[in-house]
């Protein structure tokens, strides 16, 4: 037994015996510090060996960094300071298992080696490894450093769940932890939202209750008076409009629209009453119709003002859910309340000022006949 | 040199980290494993490279390989499992700070591999009842 022998011999044991201490250890922390003696032996073992860079690497890498990783994560899942008892299944099958392979290799390089004695090579140096590193194993090289790119980008995006999220409500749902959602301006801004949206319910309730009590010729005064309406009288009407919505058709609307986009400028609901009613009534050109409903110039600012800032706001806040486990679940359910509180604000505003207008023109989805008059009725009334 | 004795070494510390894999139900524990046994590959990369590769002086090289036998390719080889290990227990650190967020608990033998197992629990024991 020489020298390299009893060092191997050594090395080996100190590796071996840490080792079954890592597997077997109830302290998390202590495992990792056994994890550093296995592998520091194993650095000794590698010097012994004459792979003097390897043994370093082994040192820098292993010892320097995985294991500062390992104790990073220890502390990071708030690992108990004192034993664990919840670290390990039954022992059984993993003993027999391991104590199998362990053996069974063990047994089979010692029948295939004996007790053959060779010659250590002289100790590779560094100069001759990096050599070979960026001669011949090159390509491996490269592939190698592609490798790492992938599995630090990997890091990144497994750590922030923000990344990668997809537009998609469904996949949105999936909780993520977001401490922005905790934040105090995140309150503050649901707060106003949800002042907002009593403000516009109360503003709703008052206009029904207008309409109602107008009485049931109300719409024929609406007819007779669109063409003398002033902005103010819109802005009303079409208030009343919404109120008739909200309480009427909000929810079979909302379902028609489909959920969350935006309606184009040519799927608006009553674009989808006047196509069903005749086909001439979905190609007649739109600017006709206009002046005669309400004047041109408040429909912009009643549909764009509210609907557009609010509702990506809204939704941007409920998709995100603010806590990984359990605040996580509770956000999926309160998601669908806020965004029906929106999607029915939503039809309404999108109305406001054409429904009374269809309403109280019964002949235009009706008889394509009238159609011509209807829109001669239109011309006049801008003449 | 005897070489059966880092051999041997390799074969025990492969077989820890194998019970450490099956034994353990902390995610960090079975991490740790893992590096024993991808450092027991090495010491069988390093060691082979010590004493075989000065044996194999009249074989024939492949084609495709180097054209003079390079004595230091186990040596490469161990760095690149190193660099290997250390890719994976950053995506794995990664992903077990991730779960930990997500359920509070790093204990592998309580994760659900499918949505529906988590999820669809009731539904399952409604077939069960059932059927």
């Amino acid at each position: 037994v020489t020298v390299a022998d009893a060092l191997l011999l050594a090395l080996g044991a100190i590796a071996v015996g840490s080792g079954v201490l890592v597997v077997t250890s109830a302290h998390l922390v202590r495992a990792g510090l056994y994890l550093v003696i296995s592998l520091g032996a194993l650095a000794g073992l590698y010097l012994v060996l004459g792979a003097e860079l390897v043994a370093w690497v082994q040192v820098l890498v292993y010892v320097g960094a995985v294991v500062v990783l390992l104790l990073f994560a220890v502390m990071l899942t708030r690992a108990p300071i004192g034993p664990s008892t919840d670290l390990d299944r039954p022992a059984g099958p993993a003993t027999l298992i391991g104590a199998g392979v362990g053996f069974g290799l063990a047994a089979l390089l010692a029948d295939a080696f004996h007790w053959t004695r060779y010659d250590l090579p002289p100790t590779g140096t560094a100069e001759r490894v990096g050599e070979q590193i960026f001669g011949g194993w090159v390509l491996p090289f490269e592939v190698l450093s592609i490798l790492l790119l992938a599995a630090l980008v990997g890091a990144i995006v497994l750590s922030r769940p923000d990344l990668g999220a997809r537009a998609d409500p469904e996949a949105a749902d999936a909780p993520g932890p977001d401490p922005i959602a905790e934040s105090d301006a995140v309150v503050a801004r649901l707060e106003r939202i949800a002042a907002r949206q009593s403000a516009a319910q109360s503003r709703i309730r008052q206009a029904a209750a207008e309409q109602r009590a107008t009485g049931a010729d109300a719409d024929d005064e609406k007819t007779g008076t669109t063409t003398t309406l002033n902005p103010e009288d819109a802005v009303r009407e079409a208030q009343k409009g919404r109120a008739a919505d909200v309480i009427f058709g909000a929810q079979a609307r909302r379902t028609r629209l489909g959920g969350d986009e935006p309606p184009e400028p040519g799927t608006t609901p009553d674009d989808v009453i006047e196509g069903t009613a005749t086909e001439t009534a979905r190609t007649r050109p739109r600017p006709v119709r206009r002046p005669a409903g309400s004047p041109p110039t408040d429909r912009p600012a009643i549909e764009g003002k509210p609907a557009r800032p609010s509702r990506p706001a809204i939704e941007g806040e409920s998709a995100r859910p603010s806590r990984p486990a359990t605040e996580g679940r509770r956000a999926r359910p309160s998601r669908p309340a806020i965004e029906g509180e929106v999607g029915g604000e939503k039809p309404a505003l999108d109305a406001p000022g054409r429904r009374p207008r269809v309403a109280g023109r019964p002949d235009r989805p009706a008889l394509p006949s009238g159609d011509n008059s209807g829109k001669a009725d239109d011309q006049e009334d801008d003449a | 040199m005897h070489v059966v004795i880092p051999y041997v070494i390799a074969a025990l510390l492969f077989g820890l980290g194998v019970y450490g894999v099956l034994r353990r139900r902390n995610a960090i524990l079975v991490l740790m494993a893992v590096e024993l046994m991808l450092n027991a590959i090495n010491l069988i990369f390093v060691a082979a490279d010590s004493t075989i590769r000065s044996t194999l002086v009249g074989v024939q090289p492949e084609a495709w390989s180097h054209t003079a036998p390079e004595p230091r390719s186990g040596s490469i080889f161990a760095l690149f499992v190193i660099v290997l290990a250390a890719a994976e227990v950053g995506v794995g650190l990664a992903i077990i700070l991730q779960f930990y967020r997500l359920r509070n608990a790093i204990a592998i033998d309580e994760i659900a591999l499918h949505e529906a197992d988590e999820q669809d629990q009731p539904d399952q024991q409604q077939e069960q009842v059932t059927t």
